[in-house]
């Protein structure tokens, strides 16, 4: 790739490290800890799934009976109740939904249980090396017909049976990757809840079964349209690693997964959320699934062009956080957005320097680019210019995931033709400029390279407070998207468990193996 | 006054349109359009644009003229702020003058919903479109409790804080979630015995005063209001209650 901004190697280094010295005390707490949902997700991962007669999923029946004893990891658990009962997890599951208990199953032996964990074991990394593989041969198959960067659209009407005809229509329009919005709220749910559904408010329930409903909906447009089709959903929230754990059985490809997210923008607890997107992005690693960073949310409520250091220190956190998972560069789907007022003047000279910079800091990472949404008014013959200039930066600068504008962002849940609008824009725009990126340099000295260089600056600098003070007090202290998150506050607190001396969870053992995480 | 929609000749009542039908482009769908918007009361309806969107459903961009007509005169509006707004400073000196005291308003996007940027572009320092939020008033008093707040939990913080003025956000919603909300709100105070203590105001992009009256709020602002239309219904309110004693 093409260096056009002339940007300090030495500082981005710099940044690097100070990345690694903030990120580094944080995974020692986390290595010391696991969480409700961290253990549901190894039991859906050993096959926990289906509910009670009141729809409470299995994985919460087990641990829910495990409460003070969580210390030894829930697996132990469940496999013994398994090798106890001589019953297959479907058999296992059923009479746990029927009512049986397995902390009462006295512990067997531990030979027979760590036998038993290995076959789940297999079972599990078969199933997802299947997910892989199957992406892998049909990315061969249709290789060169993904447009670049990948046209992402969403839908969200709440019913999994009505997103599936607007996601084959979007899929059959031209989109790349179509994400399903979740029912407002569910991030703040304890558990996920079982089967189909058809009733959400801005969104559509996360479910393993919707998830498989969704999959099988888009496979069939990727055999028609003759073109890869990314399936992709939020890893975030009280249930993340759960999330991800349906992620990687049903083959998703993407998973909106930010390592501060849910603690700044959704107030669950720090130490609960840093537990929790650990496991979430080594099991999003293993499945090959690509993270979709949230850093275009500071700027929401922060300003774009003030606070633009805060998105680039906290890709550079984001960044360590998944290297800390296992998880390679090319997934890392690190977000920014295109979120300035459009009245500045040379607004756009800063937006096209700060997607340039992170372009050229993360070349490997395939960039998640968000539209405006802010200063969307109202007046879409507006707000189409808007959306064609931020098409326009997106190719310019070779992004990588681009979520359409929307011309009707902040009148309504997209239309139909909202979508066919907005793919129309930004397939005339790439094409027509498609290789512009390549023709241009930039001034040196002039106002984007000077941009990029003071943003660097500046994002330095920030970090370097971070290291200073620690990213928990950073976060008490409102330094991130102005919003102050004490560390004992929060959701999700009371979920979390230090592990005990006998801790037990294979899965996670397994997952560090592949990953190279172990030393 | 008469009026009509304005094209380039004062009451040829042009007028454009975009929709999608569920049906495959082709003369048939486009004749679809045309009749639709006839049956809509437009005359000289042409269909210049239709495209494919998808299997089954097709995209039109039309112009029509209508005879239909608006007395301008007879219009009522019922914006929350008359004529007069205030700007920040004029605001912070009428709290000085006619209040002496800091008013107090706590703020909060409620229920499900998790976008805050409508009571962030209202309550935040920064503010929105270059018009300061309230924090930034010097004689305001602002708590933005941010997004899925449940609404006892805005009501209990409204007491603990003795606010004067509680405003409620209602951004993204569906199936008319937010219309529940909102009166669920209302009738929470209520059943406290509390809807007299606070000036209660609504705000959202779907949210007009006329809405949030009927719905038993003391107004409702909704697309293209500022912190400014909010803080100055807020102090003429005060005003008013003050008097009143």
């Amino acid at each position: 790739m093409d260096m056009k901004l002339n940007l300090s190697e030495a500082k981005i280094a710099r940044a690097r490290e100070l990345a690694v010295a903030i990120v580094n005390p944080v995974m020692e707490f986390v290595e010391a800890h696991t969480s409700l949902t961290v253990e549901r997700a190894a039991l859906r991962l050993a096959g926990a799934d289906g509910a009670d007669a009141d729809g409470v999923p299995v994985p919460n029946l087990v641990v829910d009976q495990l409460k003070g004893k969580l210390e030894n990891g829930a697996l132990l658990y469940y496999i013994n109740a398994l090798v106890k009962t001589g019953e297959t997890v479907e058999g296992l599951n059923a009479k746990i939904a029927g009512g049986l208990r397995v902390d009462e199953i006295p512990l067997g032996d531990r030979g027979a249980i760590e036998k038993k964990t290995a076959e789940r074991i297999q079972a599990f990394a078969e199933r997802v090396k299947r997910n892989r593989a199957h992406r892998e041969a049909k990315l061969v198959q249709y290789a060169g017909k993904n447009h670049s960067p990948m046209l992402y659209l969403i839908v969200a009407t709440g019913n999994i049976f009505e997103d599936v005809k607007q996601a084959q229509a979007a899929a059959e329009q031209g989109a790349d990757v179509v994400a399903v919005i979740r029912t407002t709220a569910q991030s703040l749910l304890d558990y996920v809840p079982y089967g189909a559904t058809t009733e959400g408010f801005g969104g559509t329930y996360a479910t393993q079964e919707n998830f498989r409903i969704m999959r099988q909906a888009l496979d069939e447009a990727v055999d028609k349209q003759g073109r890869y089709i990314y399936l992709t959903n939020y890893a975030s929230g009280l249930c993340m690693p759960e999330i991800a754990a349906m992620g990687a059985l049903e083959r998703l490809d993407m998973m909106l997964n930010d390592s501060m997210y849910g603690i700044l923008f959704r107030d669950i607890n720090m130490y609960r959320t840093f537990v929790d997107q650990k496991f979430s992005r080594m099991i999003n690693a293993f499945a090959g699934v690509i993270i979709n960073t949230g850093e275009d949310n500071y700027l929401t409520t922060s300003d774009a062009v003030e606070k633009a250091y805060t998105v680039l220190a906290s890709q550079f956190l984001n960044e360590r956080f998944a290297y800390a998972a296992g998880m390679p560069a090319r997934l890392m789907g690190l977000g920014h957005a295109f979120e300035m007022d459009p009245t500045i003047k040379n607004g756009f000279l800063m937006e096209l320097a700060q997607a340039q910079m992170a372009r050229e800091i993360f070349p490997e990472a395939p960039l998640k680019y968000m539209p405006p949404t802010k200063f969307m008014t109202g007046d879409i013959f507006k707000g189409v210019v808007q959306n064609a200039l931020f098409n326009f930066v997106s190719q310019a600068t070779n992004q990588g995931i681009h979520l359409l504008g929307m011309l009707t962002e902040a009148i309504h849940t997209p239309f139909m033709q909202d979508r066919s609008l907005a793919l129309e824009n930004a397939k005339y725009v790439m094409n027509n400029m498609a290789d512009l990126s390549s023709e241009i340099q930039f001034k040196p000295g002039g106002i984007i390279m000077n941009r990029a260089h003071q943003v660097l600056d500046e994002a330095v600098a920030f970090l370097e407070r971070i290291e200073q003070i620690g990213l928990m007090d950073a976060m008490e202290k409102g330094e991130f998207a102005d919003i102050k998150r004490p560390r004992d506050m929060g959701k999700g607190l009371d979920g979390l468990v230090k592990k005990g001396d006998e801790y037990y969870n294979p899965f996670e053992s397994f997952l560090k193996s592949e990953l190279g995480l172990e030393r | 006054m008469i009026i009509r929609p304005y094209g380039d000749t004062l009451d040829d009542g042009a007028v454009q349109l975009s929709f999608t039908l569920p049906v495959p482009e082709g003369p048939r769908g486009r004749e679809a359009a045309r009749i639709f918007m006839e049956k809509l009361g437009f005359k000289h309806a042409e269909v210049v644009h239709s495209h494919a969107m998808a299997e089954g459903y097709s995209f039109y961009v039309a112009y029509a003229k209508t005879e239909i007509f608006v007395d301008y005169d007879a219009i009522h509006i019922e914006e929350a702020t008359g004529e007069k707004v205030y700007s920040m400073n004029e605001s912070c000196e009428v709290i000085r003058e006619q209040l002496g005291r800091k008013v107090v308003i706590v703020g909060a996007c409620t229920g499900f919903d998790a976008h805050t940027v409508g009571i962030d572009a209202i309550m935040n320092m920064k503010g929105y479109n270059h018009h300061y939020g309230l924090e930034r008033y010097p004689e305001i008093e602002a708590h933005n409790l941010g997004a899925q707040v449940p609404n006892d939990k805005l009501i209990d913080y409204a007491v603990k804080v003795n606010a004067d003025a509680i405003l409620v956000s209602q951004i993204v919603t569906q199936k008319d979630v937010h219309i529940h909300n909102m009166t669920e709100f209302i009738e929470l105070l209520q059943a406290r015995n509390l809807r007299e203590r606070f000036i209660v105001i609504a705000g959202g992009s779907r949210i007009g005063n006329k809405l949030a009256v009927e719905l038993g709020y003391d107004a409702g602002f909704g697309k293209g209001s500022y912190a400014d239309h909010v803080a100055t219904f807020i102090i003429d309110r005060l005003i008013e209650k003050k008097q009143d004693y």
